[in-house]
C-alpha cells in the first residue's frame, strides 16, 4: 500500500502515521547475506525484541518468514541460557 | 586389543557437529572451574569426539537470576561426536551440581561457517583496520 515518497500524493495529507513516510521494509538477512543467527550475540538479538523483551513481529522488522523463524529460535535459545531476559520492563 | 577394536568401531560412526553452552555457578574457585571444564573436555574426547573449539566468557552477568544467582561462568564447547553421545553428555550435565544451565545445539553448515569466521575475527574488521591504522 505504501506509495513512493517524494511525489505529491493527496492521500498523504490525511495519512499522518509514521509508516507512510518510511521507506519500504526489507529483510536485512536477505540483503546482507546473513545465513546464521548467533543465539549468543545479545546485542544483535536486541534489535528483534521490544523494550519488554517480546519478539517483534515481521510486520515491524520486515524480516522474511524464513529468517523470522530463525530469529525467534535464536531468541528463545538466548533466553534459555540467560543471554536475553524472558520479560521485564525498561530493557532498553 | 580391546581399545583397538573400539577405536575402529568409532571411526565408522558418523560424527556430527554440536555446540554446548554451559553456565557454571559463580561460587566456584578458579581451580574448581578449571577442573570442571577439563572434566567435560576429557569426556568428549574419550567418547571418540573431537573438540573443535572452546570459549570461556568468564564471570558474566545473567539476564535473570538462576538458582538465586545473578552471575555465572559461561563456557562453550564446539565439538564433533556421535549422535548417541549427546544424551550421555547431557545426563552428565544434569547430574553435576556445579552446572546451573546448559544448552546443546547441533550446528548446520551455515553455523559452522559462521563460527569459523568468528574465530578468524572477520566480524571485527572495522576494529582490526583501526588497530592496523594505529600501528602505522
Amino acid at each position: 500500500m505504501a506509495k513512493p515518497i517524494g511525489k505529491a500524493n493527496p492521500m498523504m495529507v490525511f495519512n499522518t502515521t509514521p509508516d507512510a513516510t518510511q521507506r519500504k521494509k526489507y529483510c536485512r538477512f536477505k540483503k546482507n547475506g546473513i545465513k546464521y543467527i548467533d543465539y549468543k550475540d545479545a546485542n544483535f538479538l536486541m534489535k528483534f525484541v521490544n523494550d519488554q523483551g517480546k519478539i517483534l513481529p515481521r510486520r515491524l522488522t520486515g524480516t522474511s518468514l524464513k529468517y523470522q523463524r530463525k530469529v525467534s529460535e535464536a531468541i528463545k535459545r538466548a533466553r534459555h541460557i540467560a543471554v536475553l531476559p524472558f520479560g521485564g520492563d525498561l530493557l532498553k | 586389543m580391546a581399545t583397538k577394536t573400539k577405536s575402529t568401531k568409532q571411526e565408522s560412526v558418523v560424527l556430527k557437529d554440536y555446540e554446548s553452552v554451559i553456565i557454571f555457578t559463580p561460587v566456584l574457585s578458579d581451580e574448581q572451574l578449571k577442573e570442571a571444564v577439563a572434566k567435560y573436555r576429557n569426556l568428549i574426547t574419550e567418547a571418540g569426539g573431537e573438540l573443535v573449539h572452546e570459549e570461556n566468557w568468564g564471570l558474566t552477568k545473567l539476564a535473570y537470576p538462576i538458582q538465586k544467582k545473578s552471575t555465572g561462568f559461561y563456557h562453550i564447547y564446539e565439538f564433533k561426536s556421535a549422535t548417541s553421545f549427546v544424551s550421555s553428555l547431557e545426563l552428565a550435565f544434569r547430574r553435576d551440581e556445579r552446572i546451573m544451565r546448559f544448552l546443546t545445539t547441533s550446528l548446520d553448515k551455515d553455523a559452522l561457517i559462521y563460527n569459523q569466521r568468528k574465530r578468524n575475527g572477520e566480524f571485527n574488521q572495522n576494529k582490526n583496520k583501526q588497530q592496523e591504522a594505529a600501528k602505522k
